[in-house]
């Protein structure tokens, strides 16, 4: 019958500029695009910065602000970016532009922050697939020092602190002291970095074509991981007491406004929000899409995800305390047993606190001159490190302790890598889907070729973080490129979808699309509450930065600290002053307490005093 | 007689207490961590453990200096204590009051070390001679480093999946433009006939793009069955 089929009918609501049947790439399925959002939040912030969050703003209590701020500014956001990329159907550039000509700008913003990310995460991909080609050694390159040249003891730069630093700082980033002594290139990374980004091109070679089939590996593999480490980590000693120790809540810290501001930016940072990558996904959606849902699905996801990511990560830490501790407390017993010449295992770690006094009354000298240190397990845990910290050096080391440490080094690295590729999926599609709606670039060159030219592009400029000051480089890209101009956006997206193209007009599209009236939940966040907060988040962030000149960690691998436990209660580092320089120069180091004597358990107790940045906010994600 | 004997053995022992004692000239501390090393099958030290001791002893003097004269006797231990650990010096064979000079000694045990550990079931960490420090036995180098290999895996698995998704992109594009050409050729001779509806070729009209018009739908359930 004529007239069976009929097209849709026009809603009149809708933005004229919409076409039907525009060519443009879609979805295989619901199921692929969720995955890619969900890839695209999740990713190496979720395991290595909300657990050293939780540790340090009082555990369990650190939940509170969290979730508070995922409902007031995560899930609205999340939702406005999604609604409005699948209402237009365009990337971020166009798309700012169909809502205000005088709002392109910020299309233009995101697109130029997901490019410097991009190239600064890919390096830390890089480390990561450098860690997992030297997983198959055996004996894993950190667990040993090795020897110097004349072959008469072990290279002295290790020997002063571990052989895992010595590895991370002089293997991998071979360090310079400051950043502004380059060093060269490095021509390990150089190739990884090659490999990483010839893998980024596969992978995005056609943009979701490609992608959306690569996501259901890498999207669904650290999951995997995560549940592997998750069963063996818990069957490891000292789990219960890191899952302790990180989910104690401590009510107190509510009070600080530090504790409120973090939960904030890490939600906001996790999300992946004002990349432009979320907006380019869902405008590949179909038009009637329950956007709502989706955003509250990713939202949701990715907060379950970084709660379950941290309890293998601190099973693992507590492990790691406890072997520490135990190691520490070994290495007394044999002191007092070859100094004092008592039988063999008669002091055992239960009874040695009962002996340490029998000796003390007995003979206090004696004692007091084996210089022992105090061994305390409350002290081992205290020891917490977020970013790449975490993953490369205090993980690293609870690796070697581990049985089978080549299998668990290799699973732990594939998932890191995983986790990174499929946020850079929605790094590379908010760089990518942009370049290829502007007609110059559409019409001429297909859409490889163009890939093909950001990957290499890419490439080449993220060279410069190869060189031996290169991570100095991804730490100031890292607190200046990748988070205070992501609040600066995402503050005027809200502005301009509620304020320029009005919300009401904004309200028809979404109920369009979604088949229900926007409830009020929605109309008051989006209203008032998300751009007020983010206004809040916005200048407290920026004032938190005036306060203090700016930092950052540096190695100095002259300057060997020797602490004694017993008579300095836990030095909080050890400090240069450079006059010349507008840097304070913290020379991060593993400060060490060698027992010299040559007894058998020799070994080197290090103290992590690894300061965090103030900003690793992007890193956060 | 029997006076003169009593007076040598008390020098011979006295000289011996005074040969060998914690920190003499030429003694060795010796220092096992039986149970550390062996656990459950940990023997305990007793006098005929000592006897191996100072035979091994005697047997690496031997062998180093290959005069064959170092008798058991010759080496002396003193000061066992619980932990295990004791002093001993090994005495010159010609002349029972001098010591052979420490260097002698420990070049000897470096020489024997092997044997000296096997004889006892244990290592260097757990049979410590105090003074004598271990020798680092060269690390392992393979020829290429292992991680080189692996990269070289790691590439080619990229490069093959790059060249092979240009390859079908390249191909699908050709495949595509021949097929509009063809399309446009057929199109002028006028042999294809293709359904319009509306202005808008079927083919495009699928059900992705279009509502099932309600109204007409329904329009089966109007008419009554004849």
């Amino acid at each position: 019958i004529q007239g069976y089929f009929i097209l849709e009918d026009l809603p009149m609501d809708m933005p004229p500029e919409v076409p039907k049947e525009d060519g443009r790439p879609k979805w295989d399925n619901k199921f692929q695009y969720i995955l890619s959002c969900i890839g695209f939040a999740v990713g190496l912030g979720n395991v290595w910065r909300f657990p050293y969050l939780c540790q340090i703003h009082g555990g369990g209590a650190f939940l509170i602000p969290y979730f508070i701020a995922l409902i007031f500014e995560g899930i609205p956001l999340l939702h406005l970016e999604l609604a409005l990329g699948q209402c237009l159907r365009k990337g971020s550039i166009n798309a700012w532009h169909t809502i205000s000509p005088y709002l392109g700008g910020v299309g233009v913003a995101s697109l130029m922050v997901s490019v410097l990310v991009s190239l600064y995460y890919n390096t830390i991909l890089t480390w990561v697939m450098w860690y997992f080609i030297n997983s198959f050694q055996e004996p894993l390159p950190w667990s040993v020092c090795p020897l110097n040249e004349n072959r008469t003891g072990l290279n002295e730069e290790c020997y002063e602190s571990t052989a895992v630093n010595y590895f991370w700082y002089r293997k991998t980033l071979n360090i310079t002291p400051d950043v502004t002594d380059s060093g060269t290139l490095q021509w390990w990374l150089v190739l990884c970095l090659a490999a990483c980004w010839a893998i980024v091109y596969l992978c995005t070679i056609r943009g979701i074509e490609t992608t959306g089939k690569a996501i259901y590996v890498t999207a669904i593999f650290p999951y995997l991981v995560l549940t592997i480490f998750l069963i063996h980590g818990l069957s490891l000693p000292g789990a219960t007491e890191g899952l302790v120790y990180l989910f104690t809540p401590n009510l107190n810290i509510l009070k600080n406004p530090r504790v409120w501001l973090d939960a904030a930016t890490q939600i906001f940072f996790s999300l992946s929000l004002a990349f432009g990558g979320l907006i380019a996904f869902s405008s590949y959606n179909p038009s009637k899409n329950d956007c709502e849902k989706d955003a509250v699905t990713v939202a949701i996801v990715n907060s379950i995800t970084s709660l379950y990511a941290s309890i293998p990560v601190f099973s693992v830490l507590g492990f790691k305390a406890i072997t520490g501790y135990w190691d520490c407390l070994d290495r007394n017993i044999i002191s007092v047993i070859n100094e004092y010449d008592l039988p063999e295992q008669s002091i055992t770690r239960q009874n040695y606190t009962d002996w340490i006094t029998f000796l003390n009354s007995s003979n206090p000298e004696k004692l007091t001159g084996l210089k022992l240190k105090s061994c305390d397990l409350q002290e081992f845990l205290d020891q917490s490190v977020s970013g790449s910290g975490l993953a490369f050096i205090v993980f690293t080391q609870a690796i070697i302790l581990m049985p089978g440490s080549q299998a668990w080094a290799i699973l732990f690295f594939v998932m890191l890598f995983s986790l990174g590729l499929s946020s850079m999926f929605g790094n590379i599609e908010g760089v990518f889907t942009p370049l290829l709606e502007l007609q110059v670039i559409s019409k001429s060159i297909p859409k490889e070729l163009l890939s093909g030219i950001i990957c290499l592009a890419s490439f080449f400029f993220a060279l410069c973080f190869t060189l031996g000051s290169g991570s100095y480089w991804i730490d100031i890209f890292d607190s200046y490129a990748g988070s205070l101009p992501l609040l600066v956006i995402a503050f005027f997206e809200v502005i301009g979808v509620v304020y320029v193209y009005k919300i009401k007009r904004f309200s028809k599209d979404v109920k369009w699309m979604t088949g229900r009236k926007l409830n009020l939940y929605w109309q008051i966040t989006w209203r008032f509450i998300s751009p007020l907060l983010l206004l809040i988040v916005f200048v407290a962030f920026v004032t938190l930065q005036i306060q203090k000149t700016p930092t950052y960690a540096a190695w100095n691998p002259k300057y060997v600290c020797f602490l004694i436990f017993a008579i300095l209660n836990r030095s909080e580092g050890c400090m240069f002053f450079s006059p010349t320089k507008s840097f304070k120069i913290t020379a991060l180091q593993s400060c060490i307490t060698n027992t010299r004597d040559g007894n058998i358990f020799k070994g080197s107790r290090e103290t992590l005093l690894l300061s965090t940045m103030t900003g690793k906010e992007a890193v956060a994600r | 007689m029997l006076g003169v004997l009593l007076l040598a053995f008390s020098v011979v022992s006295v000289a011996s207490a005074e040969l060998c004692k914690p920190d003499a000239q030429n003694a060795f501390k010796v220092r096992l961590s039986i149970k550390t090393a062996l656990g459950d099958n940990a023997y305990a030290w007793d006098a005929n453990e000592e006897y191996l001791f100072k035979a091994m002893m005697a047997f690496a003097m031997r062998r180093y200096s290959s005069k064959s004269t170092t008798q058991i006797s010759n080496v002396l231990l003193c000061n066992v204590t619980d932990r295990v650990s004791f002093w001993f010096v090994v005495t010159d064979s010609s002349k029972n009051t001098t010591t052979v000079p420490g260097s002698e000694v420990e070049a000897a045990i470096r020489m024997n070390r092997n044997r000296i550990n096997s004889a006892f079931l244990l290592s260097d960490k757990t049979l410590q001679f105090l003074k004598i420090s271990t020798t680092l036995s060269p690390p392992v180098e393979p020829s290429t480093p292992v991680w080189l290999i692996v990269f070289g895996v790691v590439l080619s698995l990229i490069v093959a999946g790059i060249v092979f998704l240009v390859v079908s992109g390249i191909r699908k594009h050709k495949k595509k433009n021949k097929e509009s050409t063809e399309r446009e050729n057929l199109e002028e001779k006028g042999e294809v006939t293709i359904t319009i509806e509306n202005g808008i070729p079927c083919e495009t009209l699928d059900l992705k793009a279009g509502h099932v018009n309600g109204v007409f739908a329904a329009d089966d359930e109007r008419f009554t069955s004849l």
